[in-house]
């Protein structure tokens, strides 16, 4: 049986591009490929959990990273992950430069049309992913 | 004149169920909309990502550590890697008390949820508080 995608966002609090890297994550998660991808706390990855990084070195992982300090990528791989994909919301709003997300505990307008841009770009990721996958 | 210090509040990422998503809200509403001028924040990915640079940040601010489930990730990064934070929320433990159940979604939160983090941003203001009155 295969194993989900791991798609782990840096969840970043300080800023918008955070709330949209989760926010896109859980609809790729709970509402695009529920089953094919999935995924975990980077915190308690980081905090050495053995279920969690089990899961990680046994998983193909999608990194997605609000800002240029790529904190999912950096703890994923520090944790011993391999990272087949990752997405920057950052980049994203230099494809899409009339979106000005500004809102960070609830998305605004912005912020959600970015979510899901990225949400689709996650998914068709995860779907190449899972047909690699043995 | 007594200068308050600022208090960091520190939220878990949680992004395993509902609970991280209201210990992420009633952070940001504790932040944004009750103690703006009061607090100040680092995401936990960020500060566990960090050097000294971010981990010099719960040494100079009081921390309040705000954790979605037991595990308390927030609670013991910041112990491990600054010092013991100044106090901790629990928000499963505390949904418990109030006889409040966990919410379903994770991406937004429903009616109840979203009152228990307002509820829960209440109890972080008043943290706050105590913790600049006994600094």
């Amino acid at each position: 049986m295969k194993k989900p995608i791991l798609v782990i966002p840096c969840s970043g609090i300080g800023k918008s591009f955070g709330s949209i890297s989760r926010d896109a994550v859980f609809r790729v998660c709970d509402e695009l490929r529920p089953g094919e991808a999935d995924t975990l706390c980077l915190s308690l990855l980081v905090m050495g959990d053995e279920e969690a990084r089990r899961r990680v070195s046994e998983s193909t992982c999608i990194a997605v990273d609000g800002c240029t300090l790529e904190c999912s990528r950096n703890n994923v791989e520090r944790s011993g992950g391999r990272i087949a994909a990752h997405f920057r919301v950052m980049d994203l709003l230099r494809e899409n430069r009339g979106l000005r997300p500004r809102e960070v505990t609830f998305l605004d307008g912005d912020g959600e049309k970015l979510s899901k841009i990225l949400a689709e770009k996650i998914a068709a990721k995860v779907d190449e992913l899972w047909e690699a996958s043995p | 004149m007594k200068i308050k210090p600022k208090i960091g509040v520190v939220s878990c990422s949680g992004e395993c169920c509902g609970l991280g998503t209201i210990s992420r809200v009633a952070t940001r509403l504790a932040l944004e909309e009750l103690r703006p001028d009061e607090t100040v924040t680092i995401c936990l990915p960020l500060f566990l990502a960090g050097e000294a640079e971010e981990h010099g940040f719960a040494k100079e601010y009081p921390t309040i550590a705000v954790d979605g489930c037991g595990k308390r990730c927030a609670y013991k990064a910041i112990t491990k890697y600054s010092k013991e934070p100044a106090a901790g929320v629990d928000v499963e433990a505390l949904l418990g008390e109030w006889g409040i159940e966990a919410p379903k979604g994770r991406r937004t939160l429903d009616g109840d949820g979203l009152k228990a983090a307002r509820r829960i941003a209440e109890l972080l203001a008043a943290k706050v508080d105590e913790i600049q009155e006994a600094a």
